[in-house]
């Protein structure tokens, strides 16, 4: 115990950042909460969603896609050679649900009255539907992950009842995660007169959903390279390897639905208007999508650990981008101000980034998040191919 | 009682600001500017009065026919009431500002440096106006320049003036069709886009288009359900067979 408590002590670089970091948000939270929005954030009437909702929300749902995109994988199309990276996968998901529960509280003027959505119902508003998607499916990623917690402790008895409904609870995860990832879009519909004709399409709740499996995949790829730098995990790069084939297909289609959009709705002359939002328009795409793309159909560049990761990065970019493009770029010529975070709203956003940072690494040193635990998934007959089927006669 | 509207002649308002003052007196809102004409809509002013070219111009809340803020809050904090006026109830509220981010005439504001911070806009005089009595700013209006009565009486009002004085004015009522209608129409001598008027805005209202896609919600869930598990089944019984092949036929190698 002793020595657990000396190793988490021992000060390295990342951790004393992480310090800063932390004081400076628990500050600026104490601001926040004494001295109202105004004093820490540069909204203003006309700009009244800003970073927090641009990067802490929609970035970070988004961000947590791998979560339903793995399960389908794993359990619904039963492609078994995943199991290992599933719960890291997970537990990213729950994390990053519980930080944008934790940013809301914080972005929300009255906050004490989340609650409120429970049972003053408005079924018209997209924002209720977002409100009961991220209540339930953090109780779902809760329950997904907590036989890690169980096994550590050995609580045989919830284990197995937790074990018995994985799969409705699967089914549940990802019906919540379409509706949620589509209606972060869906928020936008409403503002056609608003927003910037490049973003606004009636299609905003598909290009939401594809381009968070399109991140949810690259997440899976980016912690599973971080983490087998830093635990020295190195099972899975083969498997992760071909999730990198995958993405060339989401974003494939992610990319032709855009311009198709673009295309039908007679605004292909606004891709060449000499102005900033064409430029970040661009920008986006060619990250988020074409440049990955290209680099991972490319056998040579996915099959190496750091070409997958760097094109890994580029769609994780890329997405930040048009996540911040859609709430910030696209509305700032109709607001009729600029708006820009000010420092306390980048801090509190770097905040949470290192708590999640932080939880996760504890999580993975203290909890068996990576081992190969074959008991958590209730259906454990691996596919078995004819192949394997005759050779195994076959032997003596 | 029936669904009232203001309509304002902009030909008629001379900028004198008695509409802004008498709000302010109204609804006890402290003095935030010494000229009317240069105020901002704020949590503390619900109506502007501004100078626009040769015209003077009010700004307020719009109480849409079909509102967006109506539709947009999570936890209906914000109702459109029988005489249509549009109102908020801060015992509801979040604080999620949905409303002022969707409201397509930008007209909520929010109390940014409180702790429980509120939703402000124009209240339509809510309760005068329930006894019978005129809204304040349109009691003060000295020209006739802001009129208010029921919606149907203005709107057969501003197609008179129209077709009476087809010079004087420009034939079209803003806020007759703007997003569904509103309750606060228009008439001018020129143009709207020359006023500064948003004139883009389409015919239909907002709501409909989160309509269409909260609509299918439904079907999602209840197909897609069904496929998730009917694929689960799928592969799963693809497992089971090669599972009961395999363990057949090593029964059998162990009988041999
Ligand atoms: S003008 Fe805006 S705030 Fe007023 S009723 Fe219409 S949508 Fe609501
Ligand atoms: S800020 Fe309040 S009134 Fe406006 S949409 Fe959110 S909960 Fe509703
Ligand atoms: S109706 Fe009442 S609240 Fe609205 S602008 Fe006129 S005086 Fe102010």
């Amino acid at each position: 115990m002793n020595r657990v408590i000396e190793r988490l002590l021992k000060p390295t670089f990342w951790k004393v950042v992480a310090t800063v970091i932390f004081i400076l948000g628990i500050y600026t939270i104490y601001i926040r909460f004494t001295g109202g929005l105004a004093a820490v954030t540069n909204l203003n009437d006309h700009f009244p969603w800003g970073l927090w909702i641009g990067f802490d929300i929609l970035c970070g749902v988004g961000m947590a896609a791998g979560g339903f995109t793995l399960c389908a994988i794993v359990y619904i199309f039963n492609i078994k050679k995943f199991k290992p990276i599933i719960r890291p996968t997970i537990l990213t998901a729950f994390l990053g649900y519980l930080l944008v529960i934790l940013a809301l509280l914080i972005d929300l003027g009255r906050p004490w009255a989340i609650w409120h959505a429970i049972i003053m119902w408005n079924p018209r508003s997209v924002m209720f539907e977002v409100a009961w998607c991220v209540m339930l499916y953090t109780t779902v990623l809760f329950l997904e992950f907590s036989p890690v917690i169980l096994e550590k402790f050995n609580v045989e008895k919830i284990l197995k009842v937790i074990k018995a409904i994985t799969i409705p609870l699967v089914v549940i995860g990802i019906l919540l995660s379409t509706l949620h990832q589509s209606s972060l879009g869906a928020l936008y519909l409403i503002v056609p007169t608003k927003m910037h004709p490049l973003w606004y399409s009636t299609n905003l709740p598909w290009f939401f959903y594809l381009s968070a499996i399109g991140v949810g995949c690259a997440m899976i790829i980016f912690e599973s390279y971080l983490s087998a730098k830093a635990f020295k995990k190195n099972l899975e790069f083969e498997l992760v390897s071909d999730i990198g084939r995958w993405i060339v297909v989401v974003m494939s289609a992610y990319l032709t639905w855009r311009f198709m959009d673009l295309l039908l709705n007679d605004k292909l002359n606004l891709l060449f208007v000499n102005s900033v939002e064409t430029y970040l328009f661009w920008l986006e795409i060619l990250i988020g999508a074409i440049i990955p793309i290209v680099l991972l159909s490319q056998n040579k560049i996915r099959l190496n650990r750091l070409g997958l990761f760097i094109s890994a990065c580029f769609v994780i970019g890329g997405f930040l981008l048009n996540r911040l493009n859609v709430s910030v770029t696209s509305l700032q010529a109709t607001a009729g101000v600029s708006y820009f975070p000010s420092v306390y709203e980048i801090i509190v956003t770097l905040f949470l980034v290192t708590i999640g940072v932080v939880i996760f690494n504890l999580a993975v040193q203290y909890l068996p998040v990576y081992e190969k635990t074959k008991e958590t998934i209730p259906v454990e007959f691996e596919i078995v191919t004819d192949e394997e089927l005759r050779t195994e006669t076959i032997k003596p | 009682m029936s669904k009232k509207a203001f309509l304002i002649d902009i030909s008629e308002c001379v900028g004198c600001g008695a509409c802004y003052e008498a709000c302010k007196e109204q609804n006890n809102l402290p003095k935030t500017s010494d000229d009317p004409l240069r105020d901002t809509l704020s949590d503390k002013t619900y109506t502007i009065v501004e100078q626009r070219g040769d015209y003077y111009v009010r700004v307020m809340c719009k109480h849409c026919e079909e509102p967006t803020c109506v539709s947009v809050c999570p936890v209906g904090a914000f109702t459109k009431t029988d005489i249509g006026a549009v109102l908020y109830d801060e015992s509801k509220c979040l604080g999620c500002r949905y409303c002022m981010q969707a409201c397509p005439f930008q007209i909520p504001r929010y109390e940014w440096g409180s702790l429980t911070p509120r939703v402000q806009k124009c209240i339509m005089c809510y309760d005068r106006v329930r006894e019978g009595n005129l809204p304040a700013c349109a009691e003060a209006c000295p020209t006739g320049a802001t009129m208010f009565g029921d919606r149907d009486e203005m709107i057969k009002l501003a197609k008179q003036k129209l077709a009476e004085n087809p010079d004087k004015y420009y034939q079209h009522i803003y806020g007759l069709e703007e997003v569904g209608g509103t309750s606060v129409l228009y008439i001018s001598p020129v143009p709207f886009e020359q006023l500064g008027f948003n004139t883009k805005l389409i015919k239909t209202a907002l709501p409909n288009f989160t309509h269409e896609a909260l609509s299918k919600i439904p079907t999602l869930v209840t197909v897609g359900g069904v496929l998730l598990t009917g694929f689960y089944w799928l592969t799963n019984r693809k497992n089971e067979i090669a599972r009961e092949k395999f363990e057949e036929r090593k029964n059998k190698r162990g009988e041999e």
